[in-house]
């Protein structure tokens, strides 16, 4: 017990002291992770929109699958990019296995499927409620497009954040395709998983106070955000 | 003058010409032996109906009549199953010279200038004439004072004003209403109402489906009266309210269910 206590009082002086090997991991997960959110979103957004709104033969079989997809399994995702990336693999060439890019990698696969599925879910109930108004204007599919993934963009926002909570929190993808090579890959939760085998309790809990933290921070950005959309009526 | 050529009443036989032959330069619209079937049910039943240039008809009927339907074909939003709708000029007639006002309006998640503004991005107006225009539509509007307000949070009353302005944003030559002042209070429906007149007054054509005969009265030169998908009767306002031709009308005018 008195370990505990004083993992606990070494890990509160890492975050006070902003610790530099702290610092780093935990610059790295953001980079990461937003990164990836970044570009799921470049993808899901006009993917989820247009399942939302167009109608072609196997949509329907499309939209089951974005939906599967959200609950991927993480090291499944790790796997199948650590396969593609590997010097065996299709993309070995490019040597980017165990680099922050393919990290990034694995948790776009990983993301994108969520933003996709919940942007479908919020275009598609907003486009019930625009269609005939936007018809009747004559609006084009891409003036549609536009005009439902700007005023879904308080939902957007909330399915970015969704994404950002399941890559920060992940650990199988990363851990398969970046190695957690100290100073190179390691990041938040692989640097948990790591530390904790070793008996190195302090950097452990320091980092997984912070992940608590930001989680906390992710919520509560959504529940403001979603206040905020109520008050001006763009829920 | 009305404003609507008298159909064959109670229905036409069926080598009826499709188009009256008189006025036919007034004609702004006409639905041709127009059918529309849903769900194997016949929604219109052989309609025909033509619309003159300019004016307000005002489209009456019990519930399930059809009024909605045809303001929607007319809106583009549905195909007739069978007959045609011809316009007068281009065919098929650009969306923009059609513009269509629901019960509840549908209002996008912006302030009421941004509103205004993305409606007039869809019809296609540059941006450097948009924001003279928006600010014409404010005033026309008497929403000056909401322009930066998020415009779902307005009142039912001033919501239905910003889509009305937002309907005549692009000129239309033909304004379709249905019911837009039903859950409205007087005031604001007098607001609306003047908005109606003003459109009617720059030469828009005013189609508006209402179930309160006040408001036909007040506003509608013409009436057009529908019943199971047909027309029933249609002639000037003051003479359909005062000596209704058929027994539907006169029935629904008493206020008796019609069944």
């Amino acid at each position: 017990m008195q370990d505990f206590g004083a993992a606990f009082g070494s890990a509160f002086t890492l975050i006070a002291t902003a610790d530099s090997e702290l610092m780093e991991i935990i610059a790295l997960s953001l980079r990461v992770t937003l990164f990836a959110v970044l570009v799921a979103c470049l993808i899901g957004f006009p993917l989820g929109a247009t399942l939302a709104i167009a109608r072609f033969p196997g949509r329907g079989v499309l939209v089951v699958l974005t939906s599967a997809l959200m609950g991927l399994p993480p090291v499944v995702v790790g796997l199948a990019v650590y396969l593609l990336l590997s010097n065996a693999g299709p993309l070995g060439v490019l040597r980017l296995l165990y680099s922050p890019t393919a990290m990034i990698i694995a948790q776009t696969v990983l993301v994108t499927p969520i933003v996709a599925a919940l942007t479908r879910q919020f275009i598609e109930d907003l486009y019930g409620e625009y269609r005939e108004l936007l018809e009747s204007m004559g609006a084009g599919r891409g003036a549609t497009i536009a005009t439902l993934l700007w005023d879904a963009r308080y939902s957007l926002v909330t399915a970015a954040l969704a994404g950002v909570g399941r890559a920060l929190a992940e650990v199988g993808a990363v851990m398969i395709v970046g190695g957690n090579i100290n100073h190179v890959t390691r990041v938040m939760t692989t640097s948990i998983a790591l530390e904790t085998s070793r008996g190195e309790l302090a950097l452990a809990l320091g980092l997984g106070i912070i992940l608590v933290l930001m989680s906390i921070l992710v919520n509560a950005g959504l529940i403001g955000l979603k206040a905020s959309a109520e008050r001006r009526a763009y829920a | 003058m009305p404003s609507v050529e008298p159909t064959r009443k109670p229905a036409p036989p069926p080598a009826a010409p499709p188009v009256p032959a008189v006025a036919v330069r007034q004609v702004a619209v006409t639905l041709d032996r127009v059918t529309f079937e849903r769900g194997g049910k016949r929604l219109l039943d052989d309609l025909t109906l033509s619309l003159t240039r300019g004016g307000i008809t005002a489209l009456m009927g019990p519930n399930g009549a059809g009024k909605s339907l045809t303001l929607r074909l007319l809106a583009g939003l549905i195909t007739p199953t069978q007959g045609r709708i011809v316009w007068d000029g281009d065919s098929p007639i650009p969306a923009r010279d059609v513009a269509l006002v629901f019960q509840k309006p549908v209002l996008f998640r912006r302030t009421v200038r941004a509103n205004l503004d993305h409606a007039l991005s869809i019809y296609g107006v540059p941006r450097r004439l948009r924001s003279a225009r928006v600010d014409e539509l404010l005033e026309i509007g008497q929403l000056r004072g909401l322009a930066d307000r998020p415009a779902r949070v307005l009142s039912g009353g001033e919501q239905q004003r910003v889509a009305m302005v937002r309907a005549l944003a692009a000129r239309p030559r033909i304004l379709l209403l249905d019911e837009p002042s039903a859950s409205l209070d007087p005031p604001a429906t007098a607001a609306i109402e003047g908005l109606v007149r003003g459109a009617a007054a720059d030469g828009v054509k005013v189609v508006l489906v209402t179930h309160e005969s006040g408001q036909a009265r007040r506003l509608a030169d013409d009436v057009v009266f529908l019943h199971r998908g047909r027309v029933v009767e249609c002639g000037p306002s003051p003479a359909f309210f005062d000596r209704p031709q058929s027994a539907e009308a006169r029935a629904y005018l008493a206020g008796l269910l019609l069944v």
